[in-house]
C-alpha cells in the first residue's frame, strides 16, 4: 500500500472531482465535504511519499509496472525537493478549500460544484507537474492545471473576470505551446521523452548535448515557462487574472500556479539539462540574473502606484517571481542561490496564500478592496490582522519568519556568485515591501474606520462600499472561524518554515546531489 | 535563389513551413483586433506545432508502424505490390524498425490535438460570456466600455 502513494496523491482530487460531477451537481452540500476530504487524503499521501523521499533518497514509481522508457512513459518520480513541494501545494490547498466552505453570495450558489470539480483538477494538474518524471507528460499536466485555472477565474461575478481569463488563455496557451515545441526539439535531438533519460543521454553524448537542436530546446522550454510563471516581461496577464477573479480561485492560483512553474524551471535546469550544461554556456548566467533584477524592480515599483489591495499583491508576486529566477540562476559555487529559490518557492507559498486570504476575507465579508478602506481594522479584527501581519512580515523579510531566511539564502549566493546587482535588488525590493506593508500597518491601526464616523457608533453608516456587490456593511467585524482558520494557520506554518529552516535546506539540498560538486568544479 | 531554396529550404522544409505557419499565428494573435481572430491566430499557431511534430515521424520510403503479417491470405499481398514501402522490412539491411514511420510523434499529437480542441472550447465559451456582457468582440471597443466601467466606479 505504501509503494502506491505517489499515485494516490494524484488520484484522490481526482476522483474526488469525479464524484462532485456525480453527486455534487444534485446536491451542493456534498462538494464541500468530498473536496476537502480527497485533499486530506493527498496531504496525507504526499506526506507519506516525500518521507520515503527524505530518508531513503529519490525513488520512481511507475504507472502500470512499465519501467522501459520508450515512447510515452507514465512514470512518477518523488526526490526531496518535489516531496517538499507536493507537501506545500496539499497545505495550501487544504486551507484554501476551507476558505471556501460557505459561497461568497446567493448568487454563486448554482456554481459551487463546478468550482469544486475545476479546484480539484487544478489540483491534480499541480500535483502532476510536480511529481511526473517525463517531458511530455509534463505539458500535458501544465495543460490540465492551466485550462481548470481559466474557468476558475472566469467563475467569478464581477464583469471584468472574463476579459482577465480570455487574455490570460491567449497567453497560457502560447506559452504551454512553447514549451512542447522545445519538448519536440529534445525528442528530435535524444529520442526520448523521459527526464532521466534524457538527462543521461545529454550527459554522455557531447555531440548531441551541444548541438544547436539542444539549445533551441531550452530557449524554447524557457521561454514557454517564463510565459507560464510571469516572470517580467512576460506578466501582462497575472495582475488582471488574479485580481478580479473570486476570492476562493485566487487563494489557490496565485500561491501555487507561478510557483509551480518556477520549480518547473528548477526541474528543467537541474534534471532534465543538469547544471553543468546549463552554466556551460558562457553569459547566460549573468543575463538571465540581470533580467531578474529588472523584474525585481519593476514589480515593486508597480506595487508602490496600486490602490487595491490584491492588486498591489500581483505585482509583489512579479516581484517575487524575480527572486525565485534570479537566485535559480546566480550560479554560485555553493548554489545557495539554487538552494534559496527552492526555499523560497515554499515560504512565497505560504506568504503569499497568508496575504491572499487576507485580501479575501476582507473583500468576501467587507467589500473591502482599496488598502485607504482599511481604518480601524487592527481593533476590530485582531486576530485577522495578526495573521495579516506575519504574512506582511513574511514578505518583508524579518527574522523568525520564512522570509527572512529565503533572502538570506539568496543573498549570499548573490555575494558568493559575484552578482552585486541581485543582492542591491533584492534589498531595495525588501525596501519597498516594508514601506507598502507599514503604509498599510498605519492605515490599520491609526486611520478611522470610515463607517464608525465619530460616535465609534456601529448601528448607521450612510455612506458604504457595497459597490463591489458581495458584502453591504462596511462595519469591520472580525471574520468568521472557518475564514480564520486557513489564516492563522498559513500564518503559524510560515513561522515553523522560518524556524526550521536549517532542516528544509538541508533536505533541498540532498536532492542537487552532486551537482553542487559539479558545478564548483566547472568554474 | 534557387541556390538558397534548393540548398537551405529544401533539406528542411517542413521547418520552414511550421515556422511560417507559427509566425502567421502569432502575428494574427497579437495583431488582430477582434478576438474570434485571436483566437484562429492561436489555432494555427497549435496547429503549425503539431505539423511539426507530425513531420518528425516521417522517414523516406518507409510506411504505417503496422506489423506487415497478413496472416494465411497471400494473395491479399499482391494486391499492395505497388506500395513500394510493402517490401522494405526484410530487405532493408539496416534496422528493421527503419522501415516504419516513428509512431510516437504521432501519438503524442493526439493528445496535443485534444488539448487544443479543449482550450479553444475553453476560449470559445469564454468569447460567448464577452459578448453577452459587453455586445462586442472588437478590443478597442471592450477596452473603452471597460475603462468607462471603472470610471463609474
Amino acid at each position: 500500500m505504501l509503494e502506491q502513494l505517489p499515485a494516490l496523491i494524484l488520484l484522490a482530487p481526482l476522483f474526488g472531482a469525479l464524484l462532485i460531477g456525480l453527486v455534487g451537481l444534485h446536491d451542493r452540500r456534498a462538494c464541500f465535504p468530498i473536496a476537502f476530504a480527497s485533499l486530506v487524503v493527498s496531504l496525507a499521501s504526499a506526506l507519506g511519499a516525500a518521507m520515503r523521499a527524505f530518508t531513503g533518497g529519490a525513488y520512481n514509481y511507475f504507472i502500470g509496472g512499465w519501467e522501459e522508457p520508450l515512447g510515452i512513459s507514465i512514470v512518477l518520480r518523488v526526490d526531496a525537493l518535489n516531496g517538499l513541494l507536493l507537501i506545500a501545494i496539499a497545505v495550501v490547498a487544504v486551507l484554501a478549500v476551507i476558505f471556501t466552505i460557505r459561497p461568497s453570495s446567493e448568487k454563486d450558489t448554482d456554481k459551487t460544484a463546478y468550482f469544486y470539480i475545476l479546484f480539484l483538477l487544478l489540483c491534480v494538474g499541480l500535483f502532476g507537474i510536480t511529481i511526473t518524471g517525463d517531458a511530455f507528460n509534463l505539458f500535458v499536466l501544465i495543460e490540465v492545471s492551466a485550462l481548470t485555472s481559466y474557468g476558475l477565474v472566469a467563475i467569478g461575478t464581477s464583469r471584468r473576470c472574463k476579459m482577465a481569463a480570455f487574455h490570460y488563455l491567449l497567453m497560457g496557451t502560447v506559452g504551454a505551446s512553447f514549451y512542447l515545441l522545445g519538448v519536440g526539439y529534445l525528442y528530435l535531438k535524444t529520442g526520448s521523452l523521459n527526464i532521466e533519460d534524457i538527462n543521461t543521454i545529454l550527459t554522455t553524448n557531447a555531440t548531441v548535448a551541444q548541438s544547436p537542436g539542444i539549445v533551441t530546446a531550452f530557449l524554447l522550454i524557457l521561454v514557454g515557462i517564463w510565459i507560464k510563471m510571469a516572470f517580467f516581461p512576460l506578466y501582462g496577464w497575472l495582475p488582471n487574472a488574479y485580481s478580479y477573479c473570486p476570492s476562493g480561485s485566487s487563494c489557490l492560483l496565485a500561491p501555487l500556479m507561478t510557483k509551480v512553474s518556477v520549480y518547473v524551471m528548477i526541474r528543467v535546469m537541474l534534471s532534465l539539462f543538469g547544471l553543468e550544461w546549463v552554466f556551460g554556456h558562457p553569459g547566460w548566467s549573468d543575463l538571465v540574473v540581470w533580467l531578474a533584477v529588472i523584474a525585481i524592480l519593476a514589480g515593486s515599483i508597480m506595487a508602490l502606484a496600486q490602490r487595491e489591495i490584491k492588486r498591489m499583491l500581483c505585482y509583489l508576486i512579479v516581484a517575487e517571481i524575480g527572486y525565485m529566477v534570479g537566485g535559480a540562476w546566480l550560479n554560485d559555487p555553493n548554489l545557495w542561490g539554487l538552494t534559496g529559490a527552492s526555499y523560497h518557492i515554499l515560504a512565497d507559498a505560504l506568504m503569499t496564500l497568508c496575504l491572499f486570504l487576507f485580501a479575501g476575507i476582507l473583500f468576501k465579508y467587507h467589500g473591502i478592496s482599496e488598502i485607504g478602506d482599511l481604518g480601524g481594522l487592527f481593533k476590530k479584527m485582531p486576530l485577522t490582522s495578526i495573521g495579516f501581519v506575519i504574512g506582511a512580515l513574511a514578505m518583508i523579510g524579518v527574522p523568525p519568519t520564512s522570509g527572512f531566511f529565503s533572502k538570506f539564502y539568496l543573498i549570499r549566493g548573490g555575494i558568493e556568485g559575484g552578482h552585486p546587482e541581485y543582492v542591491g535588488a533584492l534589498l531595495i525590493s525588501s525596501l519597498v515591501n516594508a514601506v507598502l506593508f507599514f503604509r498599510i500597518f498605519e492605515i490599520a491601526y491609526f486611520g478611522k474606520n470610515p463607517a464608525d464616523g465619530h460616535s465609534h457608533d456601529h448601528g448607521h453608516d450612510s455612506h458604504g462600499h457595497d459597490d463591489h456587490g458581495e458584502a453591504a456593511s462596511p462595519v469591520l467585524r472580525e471574520a468568521p472561524t472557518y475564514a480564520l482558520i486557513p489564516l492563522l494557520a498559513a500564518a503559524a506554518l510560515i513561522l515553523l518554515l522560518g524556524i526550521f529552516n536549517g532542516q528544509i535546506i538541508e533536505l533541498i539540498r540532498t536532492a542537487f546531489g552532486n551537482s553542487a560538486i559539479v558545478v564548483s568544479n566547472l568554474r | 535563389m534557387v541556390e538558397f531554396l534548393l540548398n537551405t529550404v529544401k533539406p528542411h522544409f517542413n521547418f520552414w513551413v511550421y515556422v511560417i505557419l507559427m509566425m502567421i499565428g502569432l502575428w494574427s494573435l497579437i495583431a488582430k483586433n477582434n478576438l474570434i481572430k485571436k483566437m484562429m491566430g492561436l489555432a494555427i499557431f497549435q496547429s503549425a506545432i503539431i505539423l511539426f511534430y507530425v513531420s518528425l515521424g516521417v522517414k523516406d520510403g518507409a510506411t504505417i508502424p503496422v506489423l506487415d503479417y497478413h496472416g494465411e491470405h497471400a494473395d491479399h499481398n499482391a494486391a499492395a505490390k505497388d506500395e513500394p514501402a510493402m517490401t522494405l522490412p526484410t530487405s532493408s539491411a539496416g534496422n528493421p524498425a527503419d522501415a516504419y514511420a516513428n509512431p510516437v510523434p504521432h501519438v503524442l499529437m493526439l493528445t496535443a490535438i485534444v488539448v487544443g480542441v479543449a482550450t479553444l472550447g475553453v476560449a470559445l465559451a469564454l468569447c460567448e460570456m464577452i459578448f453577452k456582457e459587453f455586445d462586442t468582440l472588437e478590443e478597442d471597443e471592450l477596452l473603452r466600455k471597460i475603462k468607462a466601467l471603472h470610471d463609474d466606479a
